[in-house]
């Protein structure tokens, strides 16, 4: 596909970057030489110097051409014009960055108005990620897959946890069956486990299974489950303005911590409910006497990744069992779970992973393309959903039969009512959900899972 | 610098290079000439060193902007050294260092010779040598780019090594699609002209050596007197339209196959570049009209050819200019200086830097009239970044520091200094024919060793414009952790 995204920053380079990994040729405008400078030499793509709003610039870009136009500058309002201006020049697909809380109230009717395919909210999205990590307060990270009907979860394996140096083929006889570890991380290595693999501390596991039964797995090995109540905020920017409305909801209480004195009396105005406090989140007497050690979790949002460091720092020492940091500019996050921290929510990344699912379902319609697809333990490996289609080769084919391509495995089958850890008797049907789990290996469609039908061909 | 990757590069190149061998070896087969087994060597040779380094394992699969040079510097002095061992191998050209000028010759694209009799070469060798034109053209590794599909971003510093001018753009978003357009055109042009030679009456095999070396701008002909050989006006004018064309970037004829006609004449450097071509026709007809040629259209006709081929430095002749007047001879020798234009298969500085050059000239001029003017270099109606003017201007200083150092090696030779200079330019700016002893009836046969190695350098150094190679002299750059 030809896409022309607009605007350089963070979230333009991440995308450009995995959509040209992705084999899409990509154009990026920006008005900054310097923010261009490199993606010209890092990145496959072509790089326009110019203002994406001028339509001699989107001409020069080939807009004409386009499949789709991202419109992912800093400004709400510029890309709302790019996203017309694109639409009305003939670009096939719009997807625009919509950031501000006031305007996403009026979402529909901008879609509408604009011609919009999509419109992503980094800060939102962030948000409600989020509020589902906090529903699930033991995992590092959360993902849903076939509407909620299985769940995809990371933990890290701590020495005090019964199954540690035991092989995993043994776990199934003392623990519940209905679970599949994935995919697991040691050190800056991924690994699809096999039957003797053993479970070592802090080895970080990637769970796949029902809801009720990972959940049950995580009690039975001593993962705590109790529900948060009570959660401070550090840092009122927008992502805790959608956060204190997502978890309103909930009945979850929100205490933000905001330095800004404007700010905190703006959020104060829009969140009634919410207990707005105006100080530094970086100062431990505040935030012992905003009762610190009382919090089921503590949530870092400012927009410096040291200030989000120093405040969590101070709330795992003062025994705040769940402990989530924001993070804009570090890629990195095995850097911050070395320092204790249990998620790590990057706005960048939720964004690029929300288009590039989008993207995916655009670009190959005709074949058996993926129907969600997340990227887990540092981008280094990929879930993603498939529904087995007539193009499916390999329908009704015991799996022990099957020659799966290096690096991926079957993660789970959602058939009608049943959701099944598949073995190697199981079978693919038509119109099942397909959970594939992959290891450094790209896949657009669902026949690339397989290399070879066994003794069939 | 990630040396196993560099070498996994290098060995696909190989593989290549191979791959383009099997068509001199077919030419071989058809006349049956004692050549066969001269490319079966090199190719056997050529697939199991090229695929015994593609085969070796890299940890990392990165190559940074330092691992791009090397695999071009080194790319372009291994594929000349293994291109070379056919003409030795048959006993055609005896000397190695003598093979290894020809081919480097070659694939710059230069056209220059140490043969004294070309005619008595074996069909397939000189097809060979003609295709080594057409190769280096484009780029050796550009052809890499577009025949293999591993092309990934990190590539991108491997064309821009390669590709001439100072600022080469990509046609489209992705290098390897870009890699493809580039030589479909290239493939598309160089066919039009064989059909056309052919209906003006060339034999097909000496229709495609001159398309080759049309094409790549190098000036290889299967004739001791090359195109002047044959006397016909139509060939000439043929090829040297084509010379022309070959000398516009083709990023234009991208723009033009695309439907946008109009910014072929309002792009600057083409303008440039027509108007050089022009002037320098006018000037020279004017000054052979009456002493060398009797009428103005045979100077006309003799000065179109010549003025075309020097300035896109191609180097075919189509009639001894050695002879001509000292201010037609110095017009040459200037164009030879200028070349063709940036994003073409020419050599020399380049149009576009001739441009900027003279809008610095300007902004200059008027900073004296107006210390405190402020005024920016524009190039089709964007405004010039200073560090592409600054590259520029380091690219001229070191281009002469260049031509000097090999004129002060060469000129141990004790050969007359027109000719030295000239020889140097020719390679330098890879045209091929100078004045005097390398004028278009000489050779570099000639020349010792020593020199012959420094025109071969030089030569890679114009081709890949100065700073690929210049980094193979810089130590740090050979250090596994530079600091």
């Amino acid at each position: 596909m030809k896409i022309i995204i607009i605007g350089d920053g963070k979230v333009g380079y991440s995308l450009a970057e995995h959509l040209a990994q992705e084999n899409h040729d990509v154009t990026i405008i920006d008005k900054d030489p310097e923010a261009l400078r490199k993606a010209n030499e890092v990145l496959d793509v072509m790089c326009i110097k110019g203002n994406g709003v001028s339509t001699k610039v989107l001409l020069e870009a080939g807009i004409k051409e386009a499949d789709l136009l991202i419109a992912a500058t800093s400004s709400d309002e510029r890309n709302m014009v790019c996203a017309l201006t694109g639409r009305k020049l003939g670009v096939k697909h719009t997807i625009a960055r919509i950031r501000d809380p006031e305007y996403a109230n009026e979402l529909s009717v901008l879609k509408t108005e604009l011609g919009l395919d999509l419109v992503i909210n980094p800060e939102l999205a962030a948000a409600r990620e989020i509020a589902r990590l906090l529903r699930f307060p033991s995992a590092a990270n959360v993902e849903d897959f076939v509407k909620g009907r299985i769940e995809f979860i990371e933990i890290a394996a701590t020495h005090d946890m019964p199954i540690i140096g035991i092989p995993i083929r043994n776990l199934a006889k003392k623990y519940l069956s209905n679970i599949l570890i994935g995919v697991v991380k040691r050190g800056n290595d991924v690994i699809i486990p096999n039957g003797y693999f053993e479970i070592d501390v802090g080895d970080r596991l990637n769970i796949i299974g029902k809801p009720n039964d990972v959940f049950t797995f995580c009690k039975q090995i001593g993962k705590d489950t109790q529900k948060i109540k009570k959660v401070m905020v550090v840092g009122g920017g927008m992502i805790a303005h959608y956060l204190a409305m997502n978890l309103k909801l909930n009945d979850i209480k929100v205490k933000i911590i905001e330095i800004d004195r404007e700010r905190s009396t703006e959020l104060a105005e829009m969140l009634p409910d919410t207990l707005v406090i105006n100080g530094d989140g970086t100062d431990k007497v505040l935030l012992d006497s905003e009762n610190l050690s009382e919090m089921d979790a503590f949530i870092a949002l400012t927009g410096r990744d040291e200030e989000n460091l120093i405040s969590s720092m101070i709330a795992k020492q003062s025994g705040v069992k769940k402990v989530i940091v924001k993070t804009t500019r570090i890629d990195n996050p095995a850097l911050f779970n070395d320092l204790g921290v249990d998620s790590i929510v990057n706005p960048k990344l939720i964004t690029t992973n929300y288009i590039l699912r989008y993207v995916r379902g655009l670009s190959d319609a005709q074949g058996n393309p993926a129907e969600t697809v997340y990227k887990i333990v540092d981008e280094k490996a990929e879930v993603l959903e498939f529904i087995a289609n007539e193009s499916t080769k390999f329908l009704n084919i015991p799996l022990k039969n099957l020659k799966l391509a290096k690096g991926v495995i079957i993660g789970a089958i959602a058939r009608k009512n049943e959701i099944i850890i598949p073995h190697g008797d199981d079978v693919i049907k038509l119109g099942d959900h397909v959970i594939v789990i992959s290891i450094d290996k790209f896949i657009s469609d669902f026949n690339e899972v397989v290399v070879s039908f066994g003794g069939l061909l | 610098m990630n040396i196993a990757m560099i070498l996994r590069n290098l060995g696909k190149l190989l593989l290549v290079e191979a791959g383009c061998m099997l068509l001199p070896l077919l030419v071989a087969v058809i006349y049956n000439q004692n050549d066969i087994m001269a490319f079966l060597i090199t190719i056997m040779i050529l697939v199991v060193i090229g695929f015994a380094l593609s085969k070796i394992p890299a940890r990392n699969k990165n190559i940074y902007a330092r691992d791009g040079f090397a695999i071009v510097s080194l790319g372009w002095i291994l594929v000349s050294l293994f291109g070379a061992l056919p003409f030795c191998i048959s006993g055609a050209i005896p000397s190695y260092i003598d093979a290894v000028f020809e081919t480097v010759s070659g694939f710059t694209t230069t056209g220059s010779s140490i043969l004294r009799d070309v005619e008595s070469l074996p069909k397939g060798l000189l097809f060979w040598r003609s295709f080594t034109n057409w190769i280096g053209g484009m780029g050796v590794l550009v052809m890499m780019l577009a025949v293999l599909p591993t092309a990934r971003a990190d590539t991108l510093q491997i064309m821009k090594a390669e590709s001439p001018g100072p600022d080469p753009g990509k046609l489209v978003p992705r290098i390897g699609q870009s890699a493809k357009i580039l030589y479909r055109m290239y493939i598309g042009l160089s066919l039009i002209q064989v059909i056309l030679l052919l209906i003006a009456g060339m034999p097909l095999y000496d229709t495609l050596i001159h398309t080759f070396s049309t094409a790549g701008t190098g000036g290889f002909s299967n004739m001791n007197t090359s195109v002047g050989a044959y006397n016909n006006v139509y060939y000439e004018i043929i090829i040297g339209v084509f010379m022309f064309l070959f000398g516009v970037n083709f990023t234009l004829y991208y723009q033009v196959l695309n439907g946008d006609v109009k910014s072929i004449a309002k792009d600057e450097e083409f303008r440039f570049y027509f108007f050089t071509v022009a002037g320098a026709i006018v000037l020279i007809t004017c000054n052979l009209w009456g002493p060398i040629f009797g009428t103005i259209w045979e100077s006309l006709r003799y000065s179109f050819f010549q003025v075309s081929s020097v300035i896109t430095t191609t180097g075919f002749s189509s009639t001894n200019f050695d002879v001509w007047p000292a201010f037609s001879k110095t017009i040459l020798v200037a164009l030879m200086f200028i070349g063709a234009s940036a994003g073409s298969t020419g050599g020399g500085i380049k149009c576009l830097r001739f441009l900027l050059l003279f809008k610095t000239i300007k902004r200059e001029v008027r900073r004296i009239i107006h210390p405190r003017s402020i005024y920016t270099v524009k190039y089709g109606g964007k405004t010039v970044n200073g560090d592409v003017l600054f590259g520029v201007m380091n690219y001229f200083f070191v281009s002469i520091i260049l031509f000097a150092v090999s004129l002060f090696l060469v000129s141990l030779d004790d050969f007359d200094m027109v000719s030295n200079f000239t020889a140097v330019a020719a390679t330098l700016n890879n045209i091929g024919p100078g004045l005097g002893i390398v004028g278009p009836m000489g050779n570099f046969a000639d020349y010792s060793d020593l020199s012959k190695i420094v025109f071969s350098f030089t030569m890679l150094f114009g081709r890949l414009e100065i700073y690929p190679m210049l980094i193979l002299f810089a130590p740090t750059f050979w250090k596994r952790v530079n600091i």
